[in-house]
């Protein structure tokens, strides 16, 4: 994944300096962005690069140095990529810019699906979707005889079929691991139970029925996991898959393709995707967008010349070559069936992932908090009271709550 | 020598003393003692989130940080005295569970439950890794002097690897099917996890650690056996003393001042255990009082950090060195001063 990821950022490196093909511009204005790593941005940057004069920085970490880089006067990137919980803090220090006025003068081919806006003003451009869905070897499936699963239970049904079988090491893959991994498997089925994490004056509102029912839920599926479920990230749990160890995981959208990738999968053709499994409200799973962000420490001339070469990175030709790599939002995308996991989770109802200043907090909080119920080291409420208190400690010191 | 010579030599390391390490640790402390806030104001905002045809949209109560007329967050700065302190320590937390009887809720809350996981952790490595680099060097001094070079070279070699490198390749040796869990299984004939429960983390963390620390403590004590006075090692052999007495008696304490030597730097270096931590993912089952600090300062998605909880922390981390360290301390000052 780093070797991959370094690859990819050298490859971009190399690309900004090579001929301008695929670009109708040709940009001369020195630019670069600060984005994540994964393969639909090595995809968009790529085509940014075409443009020339572009440099691309690569970077799982990206979210620890945005804030302050583009805090810096002048900015030190001018275009960023953001997820909705990314940008928040470049929101909240006013360090990007409205768009309105570049997106009527070259934002042509952009759906109003794509404008995030943000108090009436379009702040971000948004071009893929992510998400948590169900992934399942439907060879093993259809052999059990099983229908796909599309509540909890119905998964545990299945998944003590399968162990009863002894096809696979571990009937069910999650993303445990603790820190934000853990926080967000919570978060999902909390949002499937109909829950509210953050209350009036920023209180913490999750010591409740609705969040001992999602505690109990991802204890239920310990029981089918890999015992070692606290170190396994989506990485993992993706070669979990591609190695035949699991038959099930809610797993991101943006991991699907892997499920396909020959060089590295034994389960090509094998893996379908479906609609996250449902709570007792809404599917366990949270919305999520990727899009891109400018500096507001820039020069107009910038500005314009950074979004110029953005919409070329986000055209239909880059889709076009890349369709398989995320769930584009993109015109021109065809959605394939790895992306179906990913419609019908949407189409179920999903709730989008509550991303605001506070929920950064209660996120931490409990990706740091719900290993202890995991193991057995205290009970439900308590585990809940504690990630309130925790929640309540550092909001307290950010200043969110007197 | 003269004043202004010795200003001269020294001069440029007190400037960089005071700049890199006293200069911040004045700051750390300071902030322990502060808590620097952003004002807010409650603001309706809506917010939309793509979906596959339209977005979705809601409009809530956020609160939004004040800017300045240059665009900066305002924020206000106060004085909050021991408040982070009592946040880190969460000291009736602590007293609650402990006059309960509730030793598990003592040892859930953070603080507590990364001290205690520090202290077995220095504790136990500390006379392994003694008797482990005392081992190597006598090995060493053993070994014929045709290969006592190649036998220096290997037995340093896990000093050499990058702490994190090395904690992580003993993960993937250990993570799931890897090639050690994988090879014992096949022995044991039996399903091994080692990273499903937290005692056998800790004791790979151990391993791990005095294989990386034992290679310094051979090479200072392989320096010191050098210096062992051969005529009493001689006179020892003829008044019939065995191996283990002229190792006892003659060698060790010889090697003393070396022993607590390393002690003190021992007890310094894995008192701030971190890397092993990272290295081995095992923040869901121990932490340890610098992962903690780490795990205040690392800002979440939203871009929040706990800058006073993680300077209280440090400082705490500091106070329990200095505390690990006053028996040794004492006996290298009754050394130096009690003999008169």
């Amino acid at each position: 994944m780093t070797l991959k990821t370094l690859m990819a950022a050298a490859a971009v490196a190399m690309s900004s300096t090579a001929a301008f093909a695929g670009c109708a511009i040709d940009n001369t204005v020195p630019l670069k962005s600060l984005s994540a790593g994964f393969e639909a941005w090595k995809a968009v940057t790529d085509a940014m690069g075409e443009c020339g004069s572009f440099e691309a920085s690569l970077d799982q970490e990206f979210r620890e140095k945005q804030p302050e880089a583009f805090a810096a006067d002048p900015s030190l990137y001018q275009i960023g990529g953001v997820a909705n919980s990314t940008m928040i803090p470049l929101l909240n220090a006013g360090s990007i810019r409205p768009l309105d006025d570049l997106v009527a003068k070259y934002g042509q081919n952009l759906t109003p699906n794509q404008l995030i806006r943000v108090d009436g003003k379009v702040m971000a451009i948004a071009m893929m979707v992510n998400a948590q869905h169900m992934m399942y070897r439907s060879d093993i499936l259809d052999d059990l005889g099983i229908a796909e699963p599309t509540t909890w239970d119905e998964v545990f049904a299945a998944a003590e079929t399968i162990q009863a079988a002894g096809v696979v090491d571990y009937p069910l893959g999650g993303t445990f691991k603790t820190g934000w991994n853990l926080g967000e498997e919570f978060v999902n089925m909390y949002l499937g139970e109909g829950g509210s994490f953050i209350g009036e004056g920023n209180m913490p509102t999750i010591n409740n029925a609705q969040g001992v029912a999602a505690l109990e839920t991802m204890k239920a599926m310990t029981a089918y996991m890999d015992p070692e479920y606290l170190v396994s990230d989506s990485t993992y749990v993706q070669q979990q898959f591609q190695q035949g160890k699991i038959a099930m995981a809610n797993l991101w959208a943006s991991r699907a393709a892997a499920m396909d990738d020959a060089a590295e999968s034994q389960v090509v053709g094998m893996v379908t995707m479906s609609a996250a499994p449902n709570g007792s409200a809404a599917p366990a799973s949270s919305l999520w967008w990727d899009g891109l962000v400018f500096a507001s420490n820039m020069s107009d001339a910038e500005a314009e010349a950074a979004f110029q070469v953005a919409m070329e990175g986000i055209d239909s030709d880059m889709v076009a070559a890349n369709n398989d790599a995320a769930v584009w939002l993109i015109p021109g995308y065809t959605p394939g069936k790895l992306a179906a996991g990913a419609a019908a989770t949407a189409a179920n109802g999903a709730a989008p992932y509550p991303a605001s200043g506070p929920m950064g907090i209660m996120h931490t909080a409990l990706g740091n908090g719900i290993a202890d119920y995991l193991n057995g080291a205290k009970d439900a409420e308590t585990t809940l009271a504690d990630i309130e208190a925790a929640y309540l400690t550092a909001a307290k010191e950010a200043g969110l709550v007197q | 020598m003269k004043f202004k010579i010795f200003a001269a030599f020294i001069g440029p390391s007190v400037i960089m003393m005071i700049l890199f390490i006293a200069f911040p640790l004045f700051s750390v402390f300071k902030q322990s003692f502060y808590l620097t806030q952003p004002i807010y104001e409650l603001m309706d905002v809506e917010t939309c989130t793509p979906g596959f045809i339209t977005q979705s949209c809601v409009t809530e109560t956020q609160s939004i940080p004040k800017l300045d007329e240059h665009g900066e967050i305002i924020t206000q700065t106060k004085f909050v005295g021991l408040q982070s302190y009592r946040n880190v320590l969460e000291l009736e937390r602590a007293w609650d569970a402990l006059s309960s009887g509730n030793w598990a809720g003592f040892g859930a809350i953070d603080f507590w439950k990364a001290l205690r996981f520090t202290l077995t952790f220095t504790l136990i490595t500390l006379p392994l890794v003694l008797g482990a680099g005392l081992g190597i060097a006598l090995m060493i001094n053993n070994a014929a002097k045709s290969v006592r070079g190649p036998v220096i070279f290997v037995s340093l070699l896990p000093f050499i690897i990058t702490p994190v490198i090395g904690a992580l390749s003993i993960n993937w040796l250990f993570r799931g099917d890897g090639i050690l869990t994988a090879a014992i299984e096949w022995y044991l004939q039996r399903d091994i996890a080692m990273f499903a429960q937290a005692w056998t983390i800790e004791v790979l963390m151990m391993l791990y650690r005095v294989w990386h620390v034992a290679p310094f403590a051979a090479i200072v004590f392989y320096a010191g056996l050098q210096t062992v006075n051969q005529d009493s090692l001689e006179s020892a052999i003829i008044d019939g003393a065995s191996r283990w007495q002229r190792l006892k008696y003659i060698i060790i304490p010889h090697l003393m001042p070396l022993i607590v030597f390393i002690s003190m730097i021992h007890l310094m270096d894995s008192y701030r255990v971190f890397e092993e931590i990272v290295g081995f993912s095992s923040q869901g089952h121990v932490i340890s009082l610098q992962w903690l600090t780490y795990d205040f300062l690392v800002p979440d998605q939203a871009g929040n950090r706990s800058i006073s909880r993680a300077s209280a922390s440090a400082m705490l981390t500091m106070i329990g060195i200095a505390l690990l360290l006053v028996p040794l301390l004492r006996r290298t000052w009754r050394d130096h001063h009690g003999g008169h």
